[in-house]
């Protein structure tokens, strides 16, 4: 395994990422994935490196991900959460920062809830950040896990149909991928309630449409996002069974799907609201496998940071 | 007292004057302008050989931030950044701690502006009690003290009422109301403008409909109750037109723009890396929306240049995007901004962008300043009209830091402020 080509200290946004980048990341990821399979999951790759989780949101699932990626390289990790957006009561951000440096990380996991926030750490220590998810904008390790996903079941990127369903408005998922994809050579499209459409989003190099049946139709690859109800303040739409009854993916509606579908899902699912059990369930789907991958790309991530690291210092 | 300023151009909008005029200041107002001024004997002389000299420009909307935020700014620093920066006269917006919404505050602030002595400060008094729109302040006292202007600035008047009722009662004084348009429901939650970048960047997005839907309302009720309506920091393209409609109709409808959104986009919030000195209320927005305002500046839709000069301490900027506050600074670069990117590519002529900073404000407000008609009080602006200049938010004399235009490279800049016939600043790199 070479670190070789890597020479970015963070990691906050696909947007910013070449395609080599990305390959690299990906076929470092692949090489990963092994590690997991074997009896002693374990390697001592960033042995006596410090790698610190701020998760100023709730996040279970990528949380556990990065931690378990940190443990099976033998890192050192050290785990701070908070539902609001500081450490401590009162405490700016930038103050943070500093506090947080002072402890000498070598890497730090980010998840906030405000776009920008790991760009501003970034700029501002040291140590190489890693964004785990800011507000609505991106979520890079997700875009690339979901990337090796299907890439276990499509050969290639480039020319695939890609259909993203739902709150596209609210999802970091969807514009990391957006980019992702769009560098990769993917036609994108886009589906989701008039109202959780982002403006002008055609900007960024994908399609809008409007039904369900329309990005279905022709997609290999269907992402379901997760309908966030927590953030419909803006009255985006009525109910659920309303959400459900457009939007929902159900196995009635795939009957027109492509053959060799795939069904993908960043998780966590609301069944019954985008997505009906039958499908999660289903033989399409490869939400399992997402999860499994999200191991292997984030200790991808963990490891050529660490390696840009060292040869900064 | 006598002050002679020769050698330079001198352009007076107000006067349609524009050549090599000598000018003449005894006690502290304009006595001559001509090609040749009279008794002169024990004047002093001020050179201004291939300077540009004007009357002293008026900035008709900042935030001076006294009393309730002395750690922003003081009536004394920004007058100080007012006067370094070839302002004479600034208006000041209410929105202080106490609100400018009575007779005390406001002689309070102009006390302090008079002790400063630095420029002359016109006082913008609150439409509503506490800025609250909920009942009309005591406009006929605070315009007895010396406000020029009422406004809820920062706090739209939201009620229609409210609104048609100020621009009933403001008649009797016959002095405008100010409007920050915009639709509180439309832009709610929105920190940067709605739009290819908002989406990029995952950021709520507040739409140029919030702004338009609230100028739309007021051009209607500014047409059943005659009232002077001016629409401050104007931003988009479709509150353009209104205002260029309700001024072919013969409406008293005017309105400023700030540089800012003259001279950048809602891509810079992007390009910036989320630099929270792109954040301000209205947002930057579309280019087609700046291209407007462009067209807006030349072909005389739009009245007056304003800074919205709104200082915020360095930690309260230093904070994540979505919580920073509202608002940057610009005293101390409008000049220099309009000059290079208004003037020097012709978008509009020095002239019309002297009238942008004098003769339309005074006109807007009603001021007696803005003009060197003899008689006028002795407000000059001296400045080189192509010497480079690089913003440097470190010399600043307001005490905030907050500009969007950190290291431009410019050309064009001011060199001296006379203020009632009395030489302030000689302003040094
Ligand atoms: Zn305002």
């Amino acid at each position: 395994m070479t670190q070789e080509g890597w020479t970015r200290k963070d990691l906050i946004g696909i947007e910013d990422l070449s395609v080599p980048e990305i390959q690299l990341i990906l076929d470092t990821a692949e090489s990963f994935k092994e590690v997991s399979e074997r009896p002693i999951k374990k390697v001592p790759t960033l042995r006596g490196k410090t790698v610190m989780n701020l998760f100023f949101e709730p996040s279970t699932r990528t949380r556990s991900s990065f931690e378990i990626a940190e443990k099976r390289l033998s890192a050192d990790s050290l785990n701070f959460s908070s539902s609001t957006s500081s450490l401590s009561k009162g405490e700016s951000l930038v103050d943070t920062a500093l506090n947080l440096q002072a402890m000498a990380p070598d890497l730090i996991v980010i998840r906030h809830g405000h776009p920008g926030v790991p760009h501003m750490l970034a700029e501002r220590i040291p140590a190489g950040v890693i964004n785990a998810g800011d507000g609505a904008h991106e979520h890079p390790t997700q875009a690339l896990l979901d990337a090796m996903t299907i890439l276990q079941h499509k050969s290639q990127l480039e020319g695939l149909n890609v259909s993203i369903v739902g709150d596209i408005e609210h999802s970091r998922v969807v514009r990391s991928n957006i980019h992702l994809l769009n560098k990769m050579g993917a036609e994108v499209t886009l589906a989701g309630p008039r109202t959780m459409m982002p403006v002008e989003v055609e900007k960024l190099g994908v399609k809008a449409v409007y039904t369900l049946d329309e990005a279905i139709k022709g997609a290999d690859v269907i992402m379901i996002l997760r309908v966030q109800l927590e953030r419909q303040s803006r009255m985006a739409f009525p109910s659920t069974r309303e959400y459900f009854n457009l939007f929902g993916l159900t196995r009635e509606r795939l009957k027109r799907a492509k053959r060799g579908v795939i069904i993908m899902h960043p998780g966590p699912m609301n069944r019954g609201v985008e997505i009906a059990s039958d499908v999660a369930d289903g033989p399409y789907s490869v939400i399992l496998e997402q999860v499994a991958n999200g191991v292997a790309v984030r200790m991808a991530v963990l490891y050529l940071l660490a390696g840009a690291f060292q040869e900064a210092a | 007292m006598k002050l002679v300023v020769r050698g330079g151009r001198v352009v007076d909008p107000s006067q349609d004057l524009d050549g090599f005029l000598e000018i003449l200041i005894e006690d502290g107002c304009i006595a001559q302008v001509d090609e040749k001024v009279k008794g002169i004997r024990g004047a002093e002389i001020y050179e201004a050989h291939g300077m540009v000299v004007c009357p002293g420009l008026i900035d008709m909307h900042v935030h001076l931030r006294e009393p309730g935020q002395e750690y922003k700014e003081t009536v004394r620093t920004g007058t100080l950044a007012a006067a370094a920066a070839g302002f004479t006269s600034v208006a000041c917006m209410p929105n202080t701690a106490p609100v400018i919404d009575n007779r005390s505050v406001t002689e309070h602030v102009m006390k302090e502006a008079r002790v400063a002595g630095f420029a002359r400060v016109f006082p913008i008094g609150a439409v509503s009690k506490g800025q609250k729109g909920e009942e009309l302040a005591e406009i006929g006292e605070m315009v007895s003290a010396g406000v020029v202007a009422i406004s809820d600035d920062g706090f739209p008047v939201s009620n229609a009422e409210l609104m048609r009722r100020a621009l009933l009662y403001s008649q009797h004084y016959d002095i405008p109301l100010i409007q920050h348009a915009q639709d509180l429901d439309l832009s709610a939650g929105g920190v940067m403008n709605e739009g290819e970048w908002s989406t990029r960047l995952g950021l709520p997005g507040a739409p140029g409909s919030a702004e338009d839907v609230m100028v739309a309302r007021d051009v209607l009720l500014a047409e059943d109750t005659g009232g002077r309506y001016h629409v401050a920091h104007l931003s988009t393209a479709r509150s353009l037109d209104m205002v260029r409609r309700a001024k072919a109709q013969g409406l008293s409808v005017t309105c400023e723009v700030t540089p800012h959104h003259l001279l950048l986009t809602d891509e810079a919030v992007s390009k910036s890396g989320f630099s929270t000195n792109t954040k301000m209320n209205p947002p930057l927005r579309s280019e087609s929306d700046r291209e407007a305002l462009l067209n807006g500046l030349a072909d005389g839709t739009v009245d007056a240049i304003a800074s919205d000069h709104a200082p915020h301490h360095t930690d309260e900027k230093d904070v994540e995007f979505s919580v920073a506050p509202f608002g940057v600074i610009g005293l101390e670069t409008n000049l220099s901004l309009c000059l290079d990117r208004l003037v020097r590519p012709g978008i509009i002529s020095l002239s019309r962008l002297v009238e942008l900073f004098t003769a339309g404000p005074a006109r807007v407000l009603s001021l007696p300043v803005g003009t060197l008609e003899p008689g006028s009080p002795g407000d000059l602006t001296i400045f080189h009209p192509n010497r480079p200049v690089t913003i440097r938010a470190k010399r600043f004399r307001s005490k905030a830091r907050n500009t969007p235009f950190e290291g431009w490279r410019l050309r064009g800049r001011p060199v001296a402020t006379i203020l009632g016939g009395t030489l302030l600043n000689r302003p040094k790199n």
